[in-house]
């Protein structure tokens, strides 16, 4: 049996709209547009997995090289904003064969599918993926609804 | 100028291989290469790898990486996916001698690290010209 979900008519929309950004992100960052320094600032960094179930929100970016101190996670009731800055490592007396990675600071604004408790906010930073699970409102949460039988 | 040795990356399509056992999809790490007098050293990200679940190996001038991922513990359902989650694997043909006993690798915050030393002969000596 499944549950009453809210109508999202813009959800489908909103979802191709993040998937076009995020296919011009991947096409000019692989075409080599993206240079060290501008690398953050111009494409959509870091890309972002959300999930959810009843009660909570989650939310996942790969952040290799970076510590929790490193960045900076905000909520607030419905924008989740992530930043940060990634310093390169330059060995001593080194001559660059290939350089792939990117560096430099980011800042990125995501809107969150539902609405969050910003107190009720828990972030992990582990082999440089973030994982955050952010509690919904109560008024976000799905209620199921008691069908009486007359 | 020291010479510079080529790093030749070879892509795992061009390269006839026995399938992995394992389906799915492998992702291609980004990695950046340097070298300096001393070694060629390489610097791959692979987010949610850990030290245990890398396979570094190197053999006849090949270097091969795999990195095994973690399944994510994302609970509950996808509500939108911007990247895929995989494990993480390249191959690299290292134009240059190795020192095979002295390869060390580091893995930290989902950053591979590998030093490959350059043979003793290979490195640049510098001679002294004595004035008679």
């Amino acid at each position: 049996m499944s549950m009453l979900t809210r109508w999202q008519p813009f959800r489908e929309m909103r979802r191709e709209m993040r998937r076009f950004r995020r296919e011009m992100g991947d096409f000019f960052g692989r075409r080599g547009l993206e240079l060290p320094e501008w690398s953050g600032a111009v494409i959509s960094y870091p890309p972002v997995n959300f999930s959810g179930d009843g009660d909570f929100v989650y939310a996942e970016a790969e952040l290799p090289g970076l510590r929790l101190q490193d960045i900076e996670v905000t909520v607030a009731d419905n924008q989740l904003t992530l930043k940060g800055k990634r310093e390169p490592s330059l060995p001593a007396k080194a001559e660059w064969h290939r350089r792939e990675r990117t560096f430099g600071s980011f800042e990125r604004a995501l809107t969150l599918p539902e609405s969050v408790d910003p107190a009720k906010v828990e972030a992990r930073l582990e082999n440089g993926v973030l994982t955050i699970k952010m509690a919904k409102h109560e008024m976000a949460k799905s209620k199921r609804i008691t069908v009486k039988a007359e | 100028m020291a010479e510079t040795t080529a790093v030749s990356p070879k892509e795992s399509s061009e390269v006839v291989a026995s399938e992995p056992t394992r389906g799915g999809v492998y992702y291609s790490p980004r990695v950046d290469i340097y070298e300096t007098d001393d070694e060629v050293g390489l610097l791959c990200d692979m987010p949610g790898v850990r030290p245990q679940d890398l396979d570094v190996r190197f053999e006849n001038g090949e270097l091969t990486l795999l990195g095994k991922v973690q399944p994510r513990r994302m609970s509950g359902e996808s509500i939108d996916e911007e990247y895929g989650v995989g494990d993480f694997y390249r191959l690299f043909t290292i134009g240059t001698d190795v020192d095979n006993d002295k390869i060390s690798a580091v893995c930290r915050d989902g950053v591979l690290s590998i030093h490959l030393p350059k043979s003793e002969k290979l490195k640049p000596k510098r001679i002294t010209v004595k004035t008679d």
